[in-house]
């Protein structure tokens, strides 16, 4: 069995679609989701739900990567940012469909579902978010 | 009649294109003189991080977007493609989830050559009507393969496009379906190989042009309708002659085609292509409208379909959602090196 | 609590190795440290050893009783413990080396640090160090650990006014310190443009902004202090130890450009030794990268958020300024075996404050501080060491 499967498998709702999840008792957001509010710890145990993040969001800080980890060497460059989502929460994640020179701080970026990492040419295939340029804001 | 037929509609193209002449140079062709012969100027090129899965959600998100229904709502995904990420595993699960459908769900891969997403279409539709589901979701998706040098390396493109088939809100009534079918292997991809095969000049008369004429004319017959009723029609296009040729051949003008006819723009998006055609179709159409799409697949087959655009077009949110004209210009030019890198051409151990 | 003192230090040469296995390197700085600090094997408690990923450069885990074997104490039965903190791991080592002296539970302790990082190639080793970054949300993304402090530099940059050239001369200043320290892997200064123009590796960062990938080892023999005189002419006292956690990921700070770790763990030293950064006359940091360095000096109180860019540039931390960092070389020239790491820091400011740093020497030194850095910044481990 490729070990990655079940890894990759249970994080689906993460990687597919910015679940993360709320703190029952001071509201905050959390993305990738919690199983406690670090803020209120014991207060929000049993009160942490779910919650879908939109996906949109401002880029804060960002990197070109020119060497990178063998899964994204062909890919090289590509930037890749921390962004403000909308909601609070901050994430790392790739920017694509846009000249990685046009890449900015206060740049606003939307997810975009594309493959991420495979275990080979005969391994599972690992989808996930990307992010790029807001199309219709 | 019931109105069932499409409740809305999204599409997705790659934003990489790669120019007929650049290709036509790696292999000491004539480009302006293919650019011609094939009436395609450029055509999409999938990034390393897109494969069918990839551009089925892109699609089917922006269909959820433009007309608010619940995802569980939907009952039935089809995804037709011959560019599927695994030959075992479906990419409708893949799809269901990031869509948020599952997991109440039918779901089932389908496969026939370039038509598999307006047979995905028809079983949605078949599903709706015998009220076995709410919603279906049908979807024409691929990343096309060509093996390098060959004729096809100047069409084979990625795009695709995504229907919600229901009852409620439909913005384009599906008022008659049908389909003309035969043995005849004019182009096909034997199991477990990377590159599809072809007959050639064989893929002309006796494949798409007697698929799609019969098809159109048994349609037309069934709906009882004449070329100049509908304000628009779609033919399966896998370059920019035969839709063209085929169109005069049935009596409908080049005014009737223009809409649907993208592939000089992104090249030939397979299983995608009259589905783009007939997304970029309904991007500009009005209530009242009549649309006439004939798809074609190898192997061989061809779907028809009569549709009259309803009043509900203009409730349908379209502007949430990019049109395919929109993404056709939102592009970046790649040179064949990195084409050759972006489609897998150079892979090693 | 008891003082504790170190009485004897031992490193190996920093670089490429070939010749050396992960057991000779480890053996070699321990013999080294136990010979320089006059005790014997019988008289060792308990041995601790800081090794970020030998299972994965060397595929052997277990190296505690590992290094007591190769050391030659299998038969004593010397309890020996690793201990694991990323790049920290070897300031990590000392600590606990520290506080189980402090304790009253043991009377003497040998720490080591190692990392055999070249018997891997150089993207596996690559992917191991990105290990110390959080693998789920970070890493499998794409993110390199150079990509993690690019981030860093580009936003100190953006809300500073931090400039690439202040970044190359943080490499310029630690190439020219480790031109003069035999030990480090690069013993060569470099011109300010090729640490501008060097091949780009994650922007803003370049080769010359990055470590490099180092086979090495570390060791320090600790005592309690009011035993140390038998043992030792010079025993350096710790006189301050702390520690901060952070989030794995760096996108989950309060801030990007802030290692509050850091701050947390300066904090804790500081009080217990009742001095403040000024009181210190020289510092070995975590300068993994340029940026680290210059975060480094502002989050351990040296100079105010965002100054340490300009800090750089008017030559505050060269040997002769008024607060001279690296003098080693740092992890930029010495080399960053990455458990080694937080051992060699000690190693060199045991070193000055013995005065025997040669033509490195930083005149006068009595307070020396050590800080190590585990991954980009959820670990940190500060120590204050004084001459007595």
């Amino acid at each position: 069995m490729d070990s990655n499967v079940a890894r990759f498998w249970r994080q689906i709702p993460q990687r597919y679609n910015l679940i993360g999840n709320q703190c029952g008792s001071c509201n905050k957001i959390f993305f990738p989701p919690r199983e406690s509010c670090p803020y209120c710890r014991r207060k929000s145990m049993e009160k942490m739900h779910p919650y879908q993040l939109k996906g949109k969001g401002e880029v804060i800080t960002y990197t070109i990567i020119h060497v990178g980890p063998k899964d994204f060497e062909e890919q090289v460059p590509y930037p890749i940012a921390i962004i403000r989502m909308d909601e609070g929460p901050q994430i790392t994640g790739q920017i694509v469909d846009c000249d990685y020179h046009k890449v900015e701080i206060g740049m606003r970026v939307e997810t975009t579902f594309r493959r991420i990492q495979e275990d080979g040419y005969t391994g599972a295939i690992y989808y996930g978010y990307k992010f790029k340029p807001c199309s219709v804001d | 009649m019931e109105d069932i037929g499409i409740v809305s509609y999204g599409s997705y193209i790659p934003r990489f294109r790669i120019k007929t002449e650049d290709i036509a140079s790696v292999w000491g062709k004539d480009g302006s003189a293919i650019e011609k012969g094939l009436g395609i100027k450029e055509k999409s090129v999938p990034s390393i991080d897109q494969d069918t899965a990839t551009i089925s959600v892109e699609a089917a998100r922006a269909a959820i977007r433009r007309c608010n229904i619940n995802p569980q709502d939907i009952g039935a995904i089809y995804i037709g493609s011959e560019s599927h990420p695994y030959a075992v595993k479906p990419t409708g699960t893949i799809v269901g989830e990031a869509i948020g459908a599952t997991p109440n769900l039918m779901v089932a891969d389908y496969e026939f050559a370039c038509k598999a997403g307006t047979a995905g279409v028809q079983s949605c539709t078949a599903m709706v009507k015998a009220g076995f589901i709410k919603f279906g979701l049908a979807i024409g998706a691929d990343t096309s393969q060509a093996a390098p040098g060959d004729a096809l390396e100047f069409s084979a493109s990625a795009g695709g496009a995504a229907f919600i088939i229901g009852k409620e809100k439909v913005i384009a009534n599906i008022n008659h379906t049908c389909s003309f079918t035969t043995d005849t292997p004019d182009f096909w991809r034997r199991a477990e190989r990377k590159y599809p095969s072809h007959g050639g000049r064989f893929t002309g008369a006796p494949a798409y042009f007697k698929h799609v004429t019969s098809c159109a004319q048994q349609l037309m017959e069934k709906a009882g309708t004449k070329p100049k009723e509908y304000t628009f029609a779609i033919f399966h296009q896998p370059n920019g002659k035969f839709p063209v040729q085929v169109a005069k051949m049935l009596g409908f003008s080049y005014d009737q085609i223009k809409q649907g006819l993208i592939v000089p723009y992104i090249g030939n998006t397979y299983s995608g292509a009259s589905l783009v055609g007939l997304a970029s179709v309904l991007d500009v159409a009005k209530p009242g409208d009549r649309i006439f799409l004939t798809s074609y697949g190898s192997g061989a087959g061809s779907d028809g379909f009569d549709i009259t655009v309803t009043k509900e077009i203009l409730n349908l949110k379209r502007e949430k959602a990019p049109s395919v004209m929109f993404m056709v210009n939102d592009k970046e030019y790649i040179d064949y090196g990195k084409y050759a890198k972006y489609t897998d051409l150079l892979y090693w151990e | 609590m008891r003082d504790v003192a170190v009485i004897g230090v031992g490193l190996t040469k920093f670089g490429e190795l070939w010749d050396k296995s992960f057991r000779q390197l480890i053996s070699e700085a321990g013999a080294k440290a136990i010979l320089d600090s006059g005790i014997e094997g019988k008289d060792i408690d308990a041995m601790y050893v800081g090794s970020m990923s030998s299972g994965r450069f060397v595929g052997q885990e277990h190296i505690g009783a590992l290094v007591a074997d190769t050391s030659g104490f299998s038969f004593m039965h010397i309890p020996a413990t690793r201990v694991e903190g990323a790049c920290a791991s070897g300031g990590l080592a000392f600590r606990e080396g520290y506080f189980s002296i402090a304790s009253g539970m043991n009377d003497i302790v040998v720490v080591g640090g190692i990392e055999k990082m070249n018997d891997v190639g150089g993207s596996s080793a690559t992917e191991t160090l990105a290990t110390a970054a959080d693998q789920e949300w970070e890493a499998f993304f794409g993110v390199t650990f150079p990509g993690l402090y690019a981030m860093i530099a580009l936003r100190h940059m953006h809300e500073y006014g931090t400039t690439k050239e202040q970044l190359a001369q943080v490499a310029v200043k630690n190439h020219k310190n480790g031109a003069l320290n035999p030990y480090a892997q690069y013993q060569k200064e470099i011109t300010i443009e090729q640490a501008m123009n060097s091949t780009m590796v994650a922007y803003p960062l370049g080769l010359m902004d990055c470590s490099p990938v180092t086979d090495g080892a570390a060791s320090v023999v600790l005592c309690a202090a009011e035993k140390a005189r038998q043992y030792c002419q010079k025993p350096i006292k710790i006189i301050g130890s702390g520690q901060g956690s952070d989030t794995l990921a760096l996108h989950s700070r309060r801030d990007i450009c802030t290692l509050d770790a850091t701050v947390h763990a300066a904090n804790m030293a500081y009080k217990q030794a009742k001095i403040n950064p000024k009181d210190i006359d020289l510092a070995e940091v975590h300068d993994c990268f340029t940026i680290a360095e210059i975060c480094a000096i502002e989050d351990l109180g040296f100079v105010k958020k965002g100054e340490g860019g300009k800090a750089v540039e008017n030559k505050i931390t060269t040997l002769d300024g008024t607060m001279p960092v690296n003098t080693s070389g740092g992890l930029k020239s010495k080399g960053h075996p990455v458990g080694a790491t937080g051992v060699a820091q000690i190693v060199e400011i045991v070193t000055q404050l013995r005065g025997e740093a040669g033509r490195r020497q930083v005149k006068d030194a009595r307070i020396g501080l050590t800080h190590n850095v585990g991954g980009s910044g959820a670990t940190c481990v500060v120590h204050l060491l004084e001459a007595v």
